[in-house]
């Protein structure tokens, strides 16, 4: 027992430690490469994409309630983000078609005037990223009311299907003076560094992973392991669904205004239901339940897919060169199928739904010794 | 009224189209309790493969071929990605199903350059053009409705009266009894994916002959209207699902013609969310009783 909680003690210790030295080296690298560098594309990029795919699996490994709404949460998000922080005067240049817009303020400028250049608009940002995530978890409430009461697969269908409306709806052409209609948003401000990014990403993730350990936490895996025997230990099925559906998508929300910030631009037709599978997909390599393998997942994927196989899709790939077969939407091609060799041979993804900690790896390596160590004293045994 | 005859006539039209596709989720999902994701896309090979073979081949070799390509494709997939799950959580399946229809799509994209196919050389005769009621359209939109109730028919028959109907009826009923009754589980899932894959092939080649080009996501749009029109049907039945396509079809259509395109999937979804809240057994849908 008391072991078990020093080796706490030491992993958490060790874990701040890491998180100290991943600050020191992203902040060199901030200052060594130049904001356009594909090195800080995709870290920027993968740092939302874990955000977003933390917040399913708190929803779909953690609650087990099969959501596939995610990208209507994040484009609820999104728009917020950028509505509310388009720069005042750029505003006719965007809304070019609806006489600048009916929204005529920006929260980073607003700040800006009385708190600073600086920290003024990275308040505003902030506020305009909350208010983003509020928007979403408030639909998400009401949404939930009805659609929660469905079970797995009907449950899925129908919160695709709100995404899809919510699409819709962004879209429509009498809605143009607030949301641009099927314009597109642009302008708004964006953090010029990526180690902003992953302060603010793991500082919600942080969270998301304190609520996990928490009662409510408990709660969440008991309804995902069996529903009737949660609820005869009394916990209230409706409260905990709800809270993990509204929960989830405050952070799918957050994250889906972080994406429109990375991209620069920002358009509804984006935000199809392809990405809710790309992003379940992300969540189901990294392992369902685990938080750290969704983290690791992100990274692994965008990095493969925005730099390292970027050379499928030009012609040289390893020093191939094969213009024939390496052409446009081959990198896509193989990395479905890698994945789809994940979902049918290693169920469990990466972490399965264990997190990754440095006690985990040394006790990896002590039950290998140890087995090979009995494995050879096995074939002694056998040789006398 | 006279403006909304078009609409009725191609909501019709479409309705049948719908129904063809929405037989193979309901079919599916009546055994294997499995969304099909990939249906959608099968059908959207299934469009990619006519516009193919109709520019290059003569008629008779064209529409035979974009048939068996469609088959074999939903017989394999059913093999590679859904076989090896079948004790697997439901959710792996569905997961699975994700993943290949995210495959076929990036596929396809990789395929065609990423490029929508223009539909060049649309099959003769059924894309003539023709006067009903006084509203010009290709005839291509009454022979849909037609023809589907006679795939239907012909449907129900080899359901209701042959040998490997009753497997898919007896699996459908009671799959672990199924199989210890001796029925061929893994022949009669093949099967219902043949019979799938066949009447999407045939919703391709109907329904593409109306459009301009074919997409690498232009099936998922259909597959999703389909799907809903199953489960607002009552999901494993088949008059269900012909009947739920066609009151989409209807709707979709007349929604466009009142003037609000853009709603006419949010209405869609929305009749597909009131109905599960609702009734979730559909239509015609049996109700089944949740085992502890």
């Amino acid at each position: 027992m008391k072991t078990e909680k020093s080796e706490k003690r030491r992993d958490t210790i060790v874990a701040i430690v890491l998180l100290m030295l991943l600050l020191i080296v992203m902040t060199i690298i901030d200052s060594v490469l130049p904001s356009y560098h594909i090195v800080i594309k995709v870290i920027k990029k993968a740092a939302v994409y874990s955000l977003v795919a933390v917040s399913m699996n708190l929803l779909n490994g953690f609650t087990g309630l099969f959501s596939l709404g995610q990208a209507g949460f994040m484009l609820l998000g999104a728009y917020a983000y950028a509505i509310l922080s388009i720069p005042v005067d750029k505003r006719p240049g965007v809304y070019q078609y609806f006489d600048g817009g009916i929204v005529q303020f920006s929260f980073p400028e607003f700040f800006a005037g009385f708190l600073g250049d600086t920290v003024g608009t990275t308040v505003g940002i902030l506020v305009a990223l909350l208010i983003g995530g509020l928007l979403a978890a408030l639909v998400a409430y009401l949404i939930g009311l009805p659609v929660l009461r469905l079970k797995s697969d009907y449950l899925a269908i129908a919160t695709l299907g709100f995404a899809e409306i919510l699409r819709a709806f962004f879209q429509w052409k009498n809605l143009g003076p607030l949301t641009n209609g099927s314009n597109l948003l642009k302008s708004y401000p964006d953090f010029e560094n990526a180690t902003s990014y992953i302060i603010l990403i793991g500082i919600f993730i942080a969270v998301i992973v304190l609520l996990v350990n928490s009662t409510y936490g408990r709660a969440f895996k008991a309804i995902r392991d069996d529903e009737v025997a949660a609820e005869a230990m009394g916990i209230n099925l409706a409260k905990h669904k709800r809270m993990a559906f509204v929960i989830s998508s405050f952070f799918a929300g957050i994250g889906g205004g972080m994406l429109a910030m990375y991209m620069g631009t920002l358009q509804a037709l984006s935000f199809k239901s392809t990405m809710t599978y790309e992003i379940l997909l992300v969540v189901v390599i990294g392992g369902i339940g685990s938080i750290t393998g969704s983290v690791i997942t992100s990274f692994l994927y965008i990095a493969s897919l925005e730099w390292l196989l970027r050379g499928l899709d030009s012609g040289k790939f390893l020093g191939i060169s094969a213009p024939g077969i390496f052409k446009n939407g081959f990198r896509m091609a193989v990395v479905s199928v890698i994945i789809m060799v994940i979902v049918l041979f290693f169920r469990k993804g990466i972490m399965g739904d264990k997190e990754f900690s440095v006690s985990g790896i040394i006790n990896f390596f002590k039950k290998r010794k140890l087995r090979k160590k009995t494995a050879a004293a096995g074939g002694d045994g056998g040789n006398e | 009224m006279q403006a909304l005859i078009p609409y009725i006539i191609n909501g019709i039209s479409a309705g049948g189209q719908y129904a063809l596709i929405a037989i193979g989720y309901t079919l599916v999902y009546g055994i294997l309790r499995l969304i099909n994701f990939a249906h959608g896309d099968v059908f959207m090979v299934a469009g990619l493969v006519m516009v193919y073979a109709t520019t290059s081949m003569p008629l008779y070799l064209s529409i035979p071929l974009v048939l068996i390509v469609t088959v074999v494709l939903g017989f394999s997939i059913e093999r590679v990605a859904y076989k090896p799950l079948r004790s697997a959580p439901r959710m792996s399946l569905m997961i699975s199903a994700i993943g290949v229809s995210y495959l076929i799509q990036n596929l396809a994209f990789y395929l065609t350059g990423g490029l929508a196919q223009p539909v060049t050389k649309p099959i003769p005769w059924i894309s003539d053009m023709i006067t009903i009621f006084g509203a010009s359209t290709k005839r291509v939109t009454v022979v849909t409705p037609v023809l589907t109730l006679l795939l239907v028919v012909v449907l129900v028959y080899l359901i209701k009266k042959t040998k490997i109907g009753m497997g898919m009826r007896a699996a459908a009923k009671d799959f672990e009894t199924a199989q210890l009754m001796g029925v061929k589980i893994n022949s009669v899932i093949s099967f219902t994916f043949v019979v799938g894959s066949f009447l999407a092939a045939v919703g391709a080649i109907l329904y593409f002959t109306n459009y301009p080009s074919v997409g690498i996501t232009s099936g998922s749009l259909p597959g999703l209207r389909a799907f809903v029109a199953a489960v607002f049907g009552g999901i494993g039945s088949i008059p269900g699902a012909v009947v739920g396509a066609f009151i989409i079809g209807l709707c979709e259509e007349l929604i466009k013609g009142l003037g609000y395109s853009t709603f006419s999937d949010a209405f869609t979804f929305a009749l597909l969310i009131i109905v599960l809240c609702v009734k979730p057994t559909g239509i015609f849908g049996e109700k089944v009783t949740d085992k502890v």
